[in-house]
């Protein structure tokens, strides 16, 4: 207990946190309290929010499946608009990633141009692209899958790219080492190495889209959200009850397809 | 058949890591060069210098008469295509089968991608797979998945993709480093034959002292970036061996 060099290397009983920290906490704590004091939660309106909720489900059981058929085909619509708009994506994720990863990006400037790209179509809402396609050209289904092309890409082009990263180099060193030329490794070394896992991530992205595709109609961009919207906005909450059962079960056989068909690839 | 050719080769890291120095020496067709040192010595650096995957700082390296160190970087393919590489890891594309792992040898070839697909290729060339397939007696096996083969097996679909690329010239690291003795004596008994058979150059770094000594024929010996020793294996004295062995022996302990 004498030793003073000891002492004196003894690490401290805590850290002092860094001025970043601190500052990060503070925000933190600044914001989450502004946001409960402006939100102006109150007993009386969580009650209130109770007593709208039964009412809602009141009128809207049982829901009213005598109109289904005709948001099969908004249902269509939907799924068509995923479909398309991913298929889409992912066909452009596949040059962005090649582009954009380490080992791979033939240059710096366009290897930052693909992540630019990444990064701006993930972390804009969906539904701030779909507003903007609807100005651009027009409401309606085309706008839908722009839309759900652009987040395509920004989740698979992100996912793509980190796959690439993490590629053993050694079959492409391979490859590269009988004389193959750029493509040749690319296709013959990247691609069979990294099939499985795209498959599996463009599957996801297609659940995805297929979530986000339902609700673009509140913006105007097609499929189903337009008839939501709709049934809402005249009170007909049985036909909105019916219209969210729908999405419910498409999305959930689509969850189930699509995992059993991952398993099988995986 | 050519020779490979290394000419007053310096290779320096960042600013002061000389992993490379002074390094001269001629293998010619049909001779089979053991390269050993410890770890750190500049082996696997060598190597890239070689096959224009890291760029000397000084000197040249000549593939035949082409000096590889003038080139751009687009003109290595036709070297890259004369010099066969066989790996510790295999390196073998996993999930597809080892028949196409076979064909990709013949990327190096002037007839495109498409045509090394096993849907598009020649029949010509699926034939000559087969036969680089049955060379290493694995004609059974083109169908398998890769990663369905033993370590043994694997590095013999990578002798066979080499072989399919026609080579003049192999350059193996430790290519039976991850194979227990018995599989690796059999893959080394491959990979001589395939050098004879072609006369091909060969230069193979290896660290198990009885494989040396089994299947040497010239040794180069490698300390701290310098050759240190460039003879027939029986001008060279045991106690040789026995210094770099024990100097393995104590790397090994000083990483532990
Ligand atoms: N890419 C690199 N950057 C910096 N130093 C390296 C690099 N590759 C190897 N070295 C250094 O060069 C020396 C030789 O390494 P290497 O050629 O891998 O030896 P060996 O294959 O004989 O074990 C070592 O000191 C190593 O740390
Ligand atoms: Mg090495």
């Amino acid at each position: 207990m004498s030793d003073n060099r000891l002492k004196q290397l003894m690490p401290a009983r805590r850290k002092k946190p860094s001025l970043e920290i601190v500052i990060i906490t503070f925000i933190f704590i600044a914001l989450f309290v502004l946001g409960v004091m402006g939100a102006e939660i109150t007993l009386a309106r969580i009650f209130k929010g109770f007593d709208n909720i039964g009412n809602f489900l009141m009128r809207a059981f049982p829901p009213d499946f005598s109109k289904v058929n005709s948001v099969v085909k908004s249902v269509f619509e939907t799924l068509q608009m995923a479909v398309v708009g991913t298929v889409f994506g992912v066909i452009l994720s596949l040059p962005i990633a090649l582009l954009g990863a380490k080992n791979t990006a033939p240059s710096k400037i366009l290897a930052n141009i693909s992540r630019g790209i990444v990064i701006v179509s993930r972390t804009i809402p969906d539904l701030v692209f779909a507003l903007i396609f609807v100005i651009t050209v027009g409401l309606g289904s085309f706008a839908g899958i722009l839309t759900i092309m652009i987040d395509t890409v920004g989740f698979c082009g992100r996912f793509f790219m980190e796959r690439i990263e993490e590629l053993d180099p050694g079959p492409i060193q391979a490859l590269e080492s009988t004389g193959a030329s750029r493509f040749g490794v690319t296709a013959g070394a990247i691609m069979p190495m990294t099939f499985p896992s795209f498959v599996g991530t463009s599957l996801f992205a297609l659940e995805k889209s297929i979530r986000g595709a339902s609700v673009l109609g509140l913006v105007g961009a097609g499929g189903i959200g337009i008839e939501l919207n709709t049934a809402m906005n005249l009170r007909r909450y049985d036909s909105a009850l019916m219209i969210i059962l729908v999405i419910l079960i498409v999305v959930l056989i689509f969850e189930k397809v699509s995992r059993s068909l991952r398993e099988r690839i995986m | 058949m050519i020779s490979i050719v290394a000419k007053d080769l310096k290779k320096v890291y960042g600013n002061d890591v000389v992993a490379l120095s002074d390094i001269n020496f001629e293998v010619k067709p049909g001779e089979k060069v053991m390269l050993l040192g410890h770890n750190g010595s500049g082996k696997s650096t060598l190597f890239k210098c070689l096959t224009g995957f890291e760029r000397p700082t000084e000197g040249k390296v000549f593939i035949g008469d082409t000096d590889i160190t003038s080139l751009k970087k687009n003109e290595f393919r036709n070297v890259r295509k004369q010099v066969g590489l066989v790996f510790q890891n295999f390196n073998l594309i996993n999930n597809i089968s080892v028949f196409q792992n076979v064909l990709y040898g013949a990327l190096g070839g002037n007839q495109g991608f498409r045509k090394t697909l096993n849907a598009f290729a020649s029949d010509e060339m699926r034939y000559k797979a087969m036969e680089c397939l049955d060379r290493v007696s694995l004609a059974e096996f083109a169908n398998r998945r890769a990663d369905q083969l033993s370590g043994g097996q694997k590095q013999r679909v990578a002798i066979a993709r080499t072989i399919m690329q026609e080579p003049e010239i192999i350059l193996a690291d430790e290519p039976v480093a991850s194979l227990d003795p018995k599989v690796g004596r059999e893959v080394m008994d491959l990979l001589w034959d395939v050098a004879d058979e072609r006369g091909l150059a060969v230069i193979c770094i290896l660290h198990q002292m009885d494989i040396v000594k089994e299947y040497g024929e010239r040794i180069i010996a490698l300390k701290d970036g310098k050759i240190v020793k460039d003879d027939l294996i029986e001008n060279i004295e045991d106690s040789f061996f026995k210094e770099l062995y024990e100097l393995d022996k104590a790397d090994e302990s000083e990483v532990k």
